[in-house]
């Protein structure tokens, strides 16, 4: 069963230096206040995990908390560069930082065969590509059947997934909707979740029968932060602040003016305060 | 006709290699205001798909991101990620794939990944995303992109989605069955694939165009088909539905200048 708890009590338990760290959400419901909780208690070495990296592991990365990170597009969405990764990357500032490069399509398969317990994933993949001269995790796999030749890449079992969901009961059955991303999949492919929520109810009242639930005792923690995915968004909550996704381009382009920022609204900051933020969204 | 700048014509140009029949897996940018401005003008019923798993969306406004909360609400479902890219992309459900890049050489082959080399870049671009298996899965490619000597280059350092590869039927030995990229949307002109070779060719000319102006802006000796025709210009209604959405989109941006 989900424990429920505070953020603080969630990551310490959860998140131990050095881990492989899945942050999933596509576009929609992005952790931000969880990851900050991780920038906030000094967390270092971790691999991250995301698909699309976004301002989030712009921050982690910036902060020095990743030795490493598994994605497929590493971009500001319809603004440009993100800065800190690409200072790593390119200068190896503040340290270097190990990347495995895939493709969505890869990435998707990968953590869907995580949550199906499968070594790997196969698909249709890759055809032409130059990933596959620079990512010796892009292999081939022969289907017995056929003969055709297809790309094969390692299954995505993080350490640690942390998602940013709607609500939960308070058994700690969570709810999901609108764009689901892989959220589902990185959790069920975890050795452990937690799950922040922007309200915790008394009944999780799914509107569907085929809702897109993650039943408590497939999670290990569960924590109510309301606005807890600002900038990004969380349908019927606040929308996307893409002002913001617009001004992160210049507070990231500069070192000092990330540090100061990093500094102001995550080291000074707290949970607490994403509500106030996501009001304003509103 | 009023006045219109060489984007709106690029813009309005590749909005109309679309139809009203195409289901149609959209890039973000230049793509998305292509693919909104088709659905709003000439193919009402055109299905977009956004990588995010939104299924036949509808936006009021441009997304800033693949998946903006506006792609969800208009669509008339959304998918999980996974589903999106297994039953529907590699499923070959999609007709059309529309791309854009930040450099593409003359067999339209795309890099979206690095400036240099991959180990050491000048410069990390955000990656492949979507578009390797987008290039590969779909029935046929469109591609918009600004005609430039930094964008269009004689050789890519890195292959992000393949187009025609090394020309010719590069794609068939490959084992693929879709056309790849078959129109090549630029501000100054349109190219198209050689039937035979696969490189892009001069097909026709934006209004106020010179042959020079696109030899000037384009990284390879770029050629031109046997028969270039002049692309029409933009109508009223492509003109007035291409401005209308981009202010709304504008104006839908900035609305919350709050950061956090």
């Amino acid at each position: 069963m989900a424990r429920l708890t505070s953020l603080a009590e969630a990551i310490s338990e959860n998140v131990n230096d050095g881990d492989t760290v899945a942050m999933e959400g596509f576009t929609h419901l992005i952790p931000y206040a969880a990851g900050h909780e991780v920038i906030r208690q000094g967390k270092k070495d971790l691999f991250l995990i995301r698909m699309t990296p976004d301002i989030l592991y712009d921050q982690l990365i910036g902060a020095g908390a990743a030795r490493g990170m598994k994605f497929s597009w590493g971009g500001n969405p319809g603004v440009g560069s993100l800065h800190r990764f690409r200072d790593a990357v390119e200068n190896q500032w503040p340290r270097p930082l190990e990347i495995e490069e895939h493709s969505h399509a890869a990435m998707a398969n990968a953590y869907e065969a995580g949550a199906a317990n499968l070594p790997f994933a196969m698909l249709r993949g890759y055809i032409g590509a130059d990933l596959t001269k620079v990512n010796p995790n892009i292999r081939q796999v022969t289907c017995p059947f056929t003969g055709e030749v297809l790309a094969a890449v390692p299954a995505i079992r993080p350490d640690v997934t942390i998602i940013h969901a709607l609500r939960a009961d308070r058994k700690g059955n969570v709810l999901i909707e609108g764009i689901l991303g892989v959220q589902k999949e990185a959790v069920l492919g975890a050795r452990r979740s937690i799950v922040t929520v922007e309200e915790i109810v008394d009944e999780l009242n799914p509107p569907s029968p085929n809702s897109v639930v993650l039943p408590s005792w497939a999670v290990t923690a569960v924590v109510e932060v309301p606005g807890g995915a600002f900038p990004s968004y969380a349908q019927g909550y606040y929308p996307r602040s893409n002002a913001f996704y617009i001004a992160w381009d210049e507070i990231a382009r500069d070192r000092d003016t990330f540090k100061a920022w990093i500094e102001e609204n995550i080291m000074k900051a707290g949970p607490e305060d994403f509500a106030r933020h996501a009001k304003k969204a509103a | 006709m009023s006045d219109f700048t060489p984007t709106e014509m690029m813009t309005i140009a590749a909005s109309r290699a679309l139809t009203n029949d195409d289901v149609c897996f959209v890039g973000i940018g230049a793509p998305s205001a292509a693919c909104n401005v088709a659905r709003l003008t000439h193919a009402p019923d055109i299905t977009l798909i956004y990588e995010s798993g939104t299924v036949g969306t509808r936006p009021d406004v441009l997304p800033l991101s693949i998946g903006d909360g506006e792609l969800c609400d208009t669509a008339l479902f959304t998918v999980s990620v996974p589903e999106m890219f297994r039953y529907w992309l590699q499923g070959g459900r999609i007709t059309t794939g529309f791309l854009g890049g930040a450099q593409i050489d003359r067999f339209a082959n795309l890099n979206t990944t690095v400036v240099g080399p991959y180990e050491h870049p000048k410069v990390r671009l955000p990656g492949g995303g979507g578009a390797p298996e987008i290039a590969s899965n779909c029935g046929q490619i469109f591609i918009t992109m600004a005609l430039s000597k930094r964008g269009f280059v004689d050789k890519l350092n890195f292959i992000t989605s393949m187009g025609h590869g090394e020309g010719g039927n590069h794609r068939e030995r490959l084992g693929m069955k879709t056309r790849g990229p078959t129109r090549v949307i630029t501000d100054l002109c349109i190219l198209e694939p050689d039937p035979i070779t696969k490189e892009l060719t001069v097909v026709s000319i934006h209004q106020g165009v010179t042959r020079e102006q696109i030899v000037e802006n384009c990284g390879w000796p770029i050629k031109f088909a046997q028969t270039v025709i002049g692309t029409p210009v933009p109508t009223d209604t492509e003109l007035h539905t291409l401005r209308d959405i981009n202010a709304r989109t504008k104006k839908a941006h900035q609305g919350n200048k709050e950061a956090a």
